[in-house]
């Protein structure tokens, strides 16, 4: 059953039409390594349109690295994670013949410079070329650090492959939470929704200098939403609040409303009930309820309360020490042998 | 008893007039800077004309001085990009003040027989400094705090020795002389004398600058610049480009420095490598920190006044004690003990208004938090939850 050999697993959009159009999220053998340490090893993982699926484990069960591997923050060291059909994050492939590209257009440049005559001693002339050439590299690095998409299809074209950077994943439709919660706490609950809308808003930099009435319109109804997605998790009144100075509970509400505002179709939460009452809890797991309902999003869930993850899950998968030890609806994961052992300890039942 | 029931009634009014004004300012950012500019410009000729102002220097001299004051109000408010908005610690601020100098310097001096006409050039200058800008961001952008500072020192440091030593091109520690001064038609700005043709463009270039970065930051760009400022990866999970942000930041920053460069090079007429070093990079940082970080206006006043006092006050205080014949004061040359009143000016407002003087409301809220301080507490309740 073992799928690790991510060398040829489509990577390519073509080879993904195999992809079911049900699956959202396909992980394939998703492996990362850190030094000795496997942390995540051969992990598959599908996630249906419209489920709530959930990982849990017990502590340093790899679930976060998972978690970070799938956003894009970290490399894996092998497999793959196909979302909608796309081929998001890899294992990068070919990297060493980057550089050749790097230098190519530099190299043609002084080609043609030398060609036209520009080194033949005279020294404006020769001062010229230098120029033109320098300018071509620094272009060409500067193009390959920004890294714009066709930047990547072409380097693609040469099978050289590149993982998805964070921003890519959530510009791809995917947004998190984080399990330690990271708000920009000295902005204020408004401003935390509107950078999470970041990419939603499509004025660009002579927008914002002309303050066009496109930058106007666009800012407004960005506003507008953000308020809606603010009063969607329940904070409403609040909008002119430092992130900081609010209660525990709604800043992890903030940051689902930070995360939704991006409209993604996949939001991967790491554990967001972590540290709330019951209450909270209780209120927490039918907001997530709701916002497949009524949002049609899908859920990625990292938790460790059990009532939360039975109530509300689709599938579970249950991690220990980086591997994938059971898979199944809530009810087959209770009953499982491997999983009380991971809980509970050998001689447990 | 009587003093409490005054108070409230005492502050009830003045914020309302104030948050009447605040409010209409946030609305109308753009006529509320031209507002503001035009007082200043009409207010600040006046003023030397009374008493103790006008016995230190003429008119014209003050006004000159409010000038090149000016031009140091630019720097500032440039480097509050970087700085205040980005949290993007920059040291080697003035390499992109010296990139705009040189680059009207080569356009319109007898030194290479150009003559590019002034007002152009600012654009020239202004992209020239954003070229360099991101070239020094490129290499950097994985680099944070202290680090960052390190490598933006070593730039600020490299250009002005470049500079020095490739006298091939730049006559070395002589700089270049005899650059053009602007013009409008056939009129020549003067050099000497009437010193409001230099005043006047140097308030419209602020203005012009305040209205475009209080735009930027307003707009989606300034936010991403904040959610970098505050947690980078954050920002990353939640769609901002950090690279290009980040260079936007780097860029954005110093095309302000290259058109205050562009601007002293033709208000001095003359560009050397002494006017770029590190002390220009740290006073404007000074004047950045004790102004008041992310606040547009708040840095804009810090720059004046630290320019005014180093410029004015300090050499009238050596005036004063010549003048009085302190027996030990008399013999000290305040002007000498600029960087160490930078100093301690620097540490006592740490410790007493870290915020700077004019903050923005958003650092003052930061910054005094007392009553809210059980909700800070909660700001990483996780505690140990690295990632």
């Amino acid at each position: 059953m073992s799928m690790a050999q991510t060398a040829d697993i489509g990577v390519r959009p073509a080879d993904e039409a195999t992809a079911e159009p049900s699956i959202l999220l396909e992980a394939r053998g998703l492996t990362r390594r850190f030094g000795g340490l496997v942390a995540c090893r051969d992990v598959d993982l599908r996630i249906p349109a419209g489920g709530i699926v959930s990982i849990i484990g017990p502590n340093g069960a790899g679930k976060t690295t998972f978690f970070n591997v799938v956003a894009g923050i970290m490399d894996p060291s092998g497999g793959t994670v196909v979302f909608r059909g796309r081929t998001l994050i890899t294992m990068p492939r070919r990297t060493w013949l980057e550089p050749i590209f790097w230098v190519l257009p530099a190299a043609i440049a002084l080609l043609v410079t030398y060609l036209l005559g520009a080194f033949n001693g005279e020294e404006s002339s020769t001062a010229v070329g230098m120029l033109v050439v320098i300018a071509v590299l620094a272009t060409t690095l500067l193009t390959a650090i920004i890294r714009p998409r066709w930047y990547s299809r072409l380097m693609d074209r040469f099978g050289i492959l590149r993982s998805a950077r964070p921003n890519d994943v959530v510009a791809a439709g995917i947004g998190r939470t984080f399990q330690n919660i990271r708000l920009f706490q000295n902005m204020t609950a408004l401003e935390n929704v509107l950078v999470g809308m970041h990419l939603k808003l499509r004025s660009n930099l002579g927008d914002h200098l002309i303050s066009s009435p496109r930058q106007r319109t666009d800012e407004e109804a960005a506003a507008r939403r953000a308020s809606e997605l603010l009063a969607l998790v329940g904070l409403q009144g609040i909008e002119n609040e430092l992130a900081k100075n609010l209660p525990y509970g709604d800043q992890r509400r903030l940051e689902l409303a930070r995360a939704l505002a991006n409209d993604p179709v996949l939001l991967l939460l790491d554990e967001p009930t972590a540290g709330m009452n019951p209450n909270e809890t209780s209120e927490m797991t039918a907001l997530i309820g709701r916002l497949r309902s009524d949002l049609g999003v899908s859920v990625l869930l990292i938790e460790h309360d059990m009532r939360v993850v039975m109530g509300i899950s689709d599938h579970i998968l249950v991690l220990d020490h980086g591997e994938r030890i059971a898979e199944g609806t809530p009810e087959e994961v209770r009953k499982n042998q491997r999983v009380i052992e991971a809980y509970l300890g050998t001689g447990a039942s | 008893m009587s003093a409490v029931l005054q108070r409230p009634a005492q502050s009830s009014r003045g914020p309302g007039l104030r948050a009447r004004l605040s409010a209409f300012s946030t609305r109308h950012r753009s006529i509320s800077v031209i507002v503001g500019m035009a007082i200043t410009a009409a207010v600040l000729p006046l003023i030397v004309l009374l008493p103790p102002f006008s016995s230190f220097s003429g008119q014209s001299i003050w006004i000159d001085g409010f000038t090149i004051a000016g031009i140091y109000v630019l720097l500032a408010l440039g480097l509050n990009i970087v700085v205040g908005l980005s949290g993007l610690l920059d040291l080697g601020y003035a390499a992109f003040f010296a990139i705009g100098a040189y680059t009207y310097a080569f356009a319109a001096s007898p030194f290479t027989g150009n003559e590019f006409p002034f007002w152009p050039m600012l654009l020239v200058g202004a992209v020239m400094a954003a070229i360099f800008g991101i070239l020094l961001g490129a290499p950097t952008l994985r680099l944070r705090g202290d680090y960052l500072a390190i490598v933006t020192l070593g730039f600020g440091e490299i250009v002005p020795i470049v500079i020095l030593n490739s006298s091939k091109y730049t006559d070395g520690p002589n700089g270049i002389g005899g650059i053009t001064p602007p013009s409008i038609g056939d009129f020549l700005f003067p050099t000497t004398g009437n010193p409001w043709p230099f005043y006047l463009t140097m308030l419209a270039l602020i203005t012009l600058s305040m209205i475009l970065i209080y735009r930027l930051q307003d707009s989606r760009l300034g936010r991403a610049w904040m959610a970098i400022r505050e947690d980078e990866l954050a920002a990353a999970a939640n769609g901002v480009n950090t690279v290009t942000t980040k260079l936007l930041a780097f860029a954005l920053g110093a095309s302000t420095a290259g058109l205050a460069g562009v601007f002293l090079a033709s208000k001095l007429q003359t560009v050397t490598p002494n006017l770029f070093r590190f002390d220009v990079s740290f006073t404007v940082l000074a004047m950045v920190v004790l102004g008041g970080m992310g606040n547009v206006w708040g840095v804009a006043i810090g720059a004046f006044i630290i320019f005014m006092i180093q410029s004015v006050f300090l050499k009238q205080l050596n005036l004063f004690f010549d003048n009085v014949h302190v027996p030990i004061l008399s013999d000290v040359d305040f002007l000498q003990y600029q960087f160490l009143l930078y100093g301690i000016a620097l540490v006592a407002m740490m410790l007493l208004r870290p915020e700077g003087l004019f903050p923005s409301r958003r650092r003052r809220r930061e910054l005094h938090t007392e009553e809210d301080a059980e909700f800070g507490e909660h700001g990483d309740p996780m505690g140990a939850a690295p990632e």
